[in-house]
């Protein structure tokens, strides 16, 4: 399996999400359908989505995807996972075989439970032990790699268009109260299964349209913590960034977003006379976190367990447009593929660049 | 009027159906199709739904109209002809127009008017009723931007930012900007007589389209904007 980072392409992308505020479910035809208008928006080298709500029968066990380059590195592989978790059920992703998708690894899906005595010996809450024995997994068991590891949730990724993904991977066979959709036109690197989006940890998802400036003093800063970036893309490094700051530091949603696009210390100092608790807050995210600051263009959507939250630079370098109708919100790099979900949409708008829109799923209903 | 149905096609086959069909016409069905009307003269096109980015990019004299909301890029590098948007645009509308006019009902996104320039005879001008996003025309090099407020006129008429870079043309604004920076090397100042003149010319057409009361459109202040240099850039290099 060739990985990210052996060639180098210089080089856009699309994002769309879809949430159910009622905890709703809608099958993944609907996202793979608000990928078509935007078509020319990949180049056919990843798609990908994640959905949320899909696996209510194993809610409770972490459901790791992963692609395996051979049998054995599979067979290895799952000797490692038997060691820190029970297996509980495992299977072939199922796919559907179409000429558009060719070169796929072996892809399978693991329903696991973190092994008490482990977790106990090691000290660890229990998604600190799954985020380490992914981190491991993925940085040095060549051949295998996690590209979903949270709960009742699931990533779908791979080399094509995001129409043909969604295919491959029978996605209209799913339902979830969330999806989000990401079709990539690789700026940087050459585009292998792992490397299409979402970028996942956990139940954190990115979709990522951009290309981040300040890619290496965020990975300097985050390996520090424990993360190991091995994909030398933009995106994974965020994916980490926002897994730092809200499960491992804290921080709200709202503060995360300040602090990988905070605003500038001209705007700053203009909120001191009218928001002088915005300009203290605004001052001291930036202040404690000046490593984290995401500089570049970028528009993301995050998925987690009951919500989302899309997020743009603070220059708002690229698109990204919020609908909504009824108790569905959607987002998306353009208003058409909003349209194509639901031609009815109201409240269109474009947020500003650094404005997080966060949507939450009502208590309960997930 | 020819309609053209959009449903189906992508945007070459539907620019080529566009092409095909001689005269004025209606696009039915539009949803992201980009490039609609690219360098296109002498026609009247209409637009249902959403067309796509780069809509009437290097339009060169026709007029074209969208019911509802553009996306980014309208009229990029327009030399001639007039763009009408009922609802909302994207970012970076007009990005380096050098000719023609974009004249919105809504709101425009982050960097409406990036590069505008006029040239001999060439003299785009951009018209928003609502507010304008961030860096409203960054680099900007002449024409005329006039953003209206129309809509919500207690919220800010432009985002951060405005005039960045501006080395030529004007810009009006209606709101007396109290709030607003500016850039050194810009002057803001409130309109005076030969300014509301001046605006009167640009707008008269505008509130014909879009139903308004003239007067009570000029009725309010405006901030015009201009830059101080006629070089701005002649600390920055050696003369030669």
């Amino acid at each position: 399996m060739k990985r990210e980072g052996q060639v180098r392409i210089p080089s856009g992308c699309a994002i769309a999400a879809v949430i159910s505020r009622a905890g709703e479910r809608m099958d993944g035809g609907l996202i793979a359908r608000a990928m078509e208008p935007m078509h020319d928006r990949s180049n056919g080298l990843g798609g990908g989505f994640a959905g949320y709500g899909i696996y209510p029968e194993y809610r409770d066990l972490y459901a790791l995807h992963l692609f395996f380059d051979t049998r054995d590195t599979r067979k290895e592989c799952e000797a490692f996972l038997r060691e820190y978790f029970e297996i509980v059920h495992s299977e072939r992703i199922p796919t559907r075989r179409i000429p558009a998708i060719t070169g796929e690894p072996i892809i399978w899906r693991y329903f696991v439970d973190p092994l008490k005595s482990m977790l106990a010996s090691l000290q660890l809450d229990e998604k600190e032990y799954v985020a380490r024995a992914v981190m491991r997994i993925n940085s040095e068991n060549r051949g295998a790699f996690v590209f979903s590891s949270g709960k009742n949730m699931g990533t779908f990724k791979a080399v094509g268009f995001p129409e043909d993904v969604a295919e491959f991977y029978r996605l209209d066979e799913y339902s979830g109260y969330c999806w989000t959709g990401h079709g990539r036109y690789p700026t940087n690197t050459p585009g292998w299964w792992g490397g299409a989006h979402p970028f996942t940890l956990l139940d954190y998802s990115v979709v990522h349209n951009g290309e981040i400036s300040s890619y290496d003093a965020n990975r300097r800063f985050i390996e520090m913590y424990g993360y190991r970036c091995t994909l030398q893309t933009d995106t994974e490094v965020m994916t980490y960034i926002l897994d730092y700051l809200v499960r491992v530091q804290g921080l709200s949603l709202a503060e995360a977003a300040n602090v990988i696009a905070a605003p500038f210390w001209s705007t700053i100092a203009g909120e001191r006379a009218g928001d002088p608790e915005a300009a203290e807050r605004h001052a001291f995210l930036r202040t404690v976190f000046p490593s984290l600051l995401v500089t570049g263009p970028f528009s993301i959507v995050l998925g987690f367990t009951g919500g989302l939250m899309a997020l743009n630079d603070r220059l708002k370098l690229r698109s990204m447009v919020v609908g909504e109708k009824g108790d569905r919100v959607f987002v998306a790099s353009e208003e058409a593929a909003i349209r194509t979900m639901e031609p009815d949409a109201e409240n269109l708008r474009a947020p500003a660049g650094g404005e997080p829109v966060i949507i939450r799923v009502k208590e309960g209903a997930y | 009027m020819t309609s053209i149905q959009a449903r189906g096609l992508d945007h070459k086959a539907l620019n080529d159906r566009l092409r095909a069909v001689q005269g004025d016409c209606v696009i039915e069905g539009c949803c992201g199709q980009r490039f609609i009307g690219a360098g296109m003269s002498g026609r009247e096109i209409v637009i249902r739904g959403t067309p796509g980015n780069a809509l009437g990019a290097y339009l060169n004299g026709a007029s074209i109209t969208v019911t509802g909301n553009a996306q980014d890029a309208v009229g990029d590098t327009m030399n001639a002809g007039r763009i009408v948007v009922r609802g909302n645009i994207g970012d970076a509308a007009g990005y380096a127009m050098r000719g023609g006019q974009i004249l919105v009902q809504g709101n425009a996104g982050y960097r409406a008017g990036i590069h505008m320039k006029a040239y001999q005879d060439k003299f785009p001008v951009m018209i928003i009723g609502g507010r304008a996003g961030s860096f409203l025309g960054e680099y900007q090099a002449g024409g005329v931007i006039i953003v209206l407020n129309l809509r919500e006129p207690s919220g800010k008429t432009v985002g951060y930012f405005p005039c960045t870079g501006m080395h030529g043309g004007k810009m009006f604004l209606r709101s007396e900007c109290r709030e607003t920076v500016f850039p050194d090397q810009v002057t803001a100042r409130p309109a005076d007589d030969a300014d509301r003149e001046e605006l009167r010319g640009l707008l008269g057409e505008y509130c014909r389209l879009f139903g308004l009361d003239e007067a009570f459109v000029l009725s309010a202040p405006f901030t015009v904007v201009t830059p101080d240099s006629r070089n701005p850039y002649r600390q920055m290099y050696v003369a030669n």
